[in-house]
């Protein structure tokens, strides 16, 4: 047991530094680790475990999480949330500082001008990549279409729309 | 100095404050943490304005580890130093991380549900649109000079159109952008 929770550790720790953009650039690595090298899951698992970690919310790396307790229960969670958290929050952390300290120099300036496009150019084009995994069918197009002009006129809860969503299409379902 | 309500207040947000706001963006966060953090922080706190978010998102996406989770770990420093970030980790984490336990639990029995898979289906489109909509709304408050907007539009063509990998887009269009940025500035 203690010697599947330090590989759990291990592996995570090491993908934690280079996981940009999250866990989801890393899934054929965690997916090469968890079911190639040390066979802790079967393909099978593996993919449900995918399935339903997208189907809960939070950050991404929540996969991994699962991953853990899977593998080895409670402290496999544990301890693979805290490896794939720490390496990468602790980097995080004192680039922060950095930033908080030069904020004032040009450089700084220039770096946080050019970050904000990037990051909603990527933020837009995950939307796209989401509407193309998830939408099958003329009904889920026209669910995130609505739900996106719902979001870009509004200021209500985007809870309304998820929820209209899901409903619609349960509705679907029958009538189509 | 006269307070204008027009800009978000200098204040520090307390430890609770921080807890239970990153507690409300894990738990609403289907299908993508982005969009639920800005609507919280910008929207329904205003501990932000759009331009300060998208600054600590693209900082927390040039970052490894998760963009908001990043983000989310100079929001908790800034005001509460090494707790705050501790407090805004736990936050979000605590109640996805028993939903994803659970769901595991319940996967097999309700997933073969025709319902139920139809529902999380419309769920997951809507979340789509919610990232979709919640970007272009960013858009449309930053108002980005041509400038940021080609670098945005380059990132959003090559991920987004061309289905070109993340990380070696965003090794390459970063240096572009601030040495687009910089020329820029000087003149």
């Amino acid at each position: 047991m203690t010697g599947v929770l330090l590989e759990l550790a291990r592996t995570f720790a090491l993908l934690s530094l280079v996981s940009i953009g999250g866990i989801n650039a890393l899934l054929p690595e965690i997916h090469r680790q968890i079911v190639e090298v040390h066979g802790w899951m079967t393909d099978q698992a593996f993919a449900s475990a995918f399935a339903i970690a997208n189907a809960s919310p939070g950050p991404n790396i929540i996969f991994v999480s699962l991953i853990g307790w899977q593998v080895a229960g409670l402290p496999g969670l544990l301890v693979s949330t805290l490896a794939i958290l720490i390496p990468s929050s602790t980097l995080a952390y004192f680039a922060g500082r950095a930033l908080t300290r030069w904020s004032h120099h040009p450089a700084v300036a220039v770096l946080r001008d050019a970050l904000i496009p990037v990051a909603l150019g990527l933020m837009l084009a995950s939307g796209v990549s989401m509407m193309r995994t998830v939408d099958r069918d003329v009904v889920t197009v026209l669910i995130s279409l609505a739900t996106a002009a719902f979001v870009y006129t509004t200021r209500r809860n985007p809870l309304w729309a998820l929820a209209g969503g899901a409903i619609v299409n349960v509705v679907a379902l029958h009538v189509f | 100095m006269q307070h204008d309500p027009s800009v978000s207040p200098r204040r520090n947000i307390g430890k609770a404050e921080l807890f239970f706001g990153f507690l409300k963006i894990g738990l609403l966060s289907f299908g993508g943490i982005a969009p639920w953090a800005r609507h919280i922080i910008v929207e329904e706190k205003g501990w932000l304005t759009d331009r300060e978010f998208a600054e600590l998102l693209g900082v927390g996406q040039v970052l490894p580890g998760p963009n908001v989770m990043n983000a989310s770990i100079l929001i908790g420093d800034r005001n509460q130093g090494l707790i705050g970030v501790v407090l805004c980790l736990l936050g979000q984490l605590v109640m996805p991380l028993i939903i994803v336990v659970a769901l595991a639990v319940f996967y097999d029995r309700v997933a073969s549900v025709p319902e139920v898979n139809a529902a999380l289906i419309g769920a997951a489109a809507a979340s789509a649109g919610l990232v979709l909509g919640t970007a272009l709304k960013m858009v449309r408050n930053i108002r980005p000079t041509l400038l940021p907007l080609g670098i945005g539009a380059a990132g959003f063509a090559a991920i987004g159109l061309l289905r070109w990998p993340l990380v070696p887009v965003v090794l390459v269009l970063v240096p572009l952008a601030i040495a687009g940025t910089w020329l820029g500035r000087r003149k």
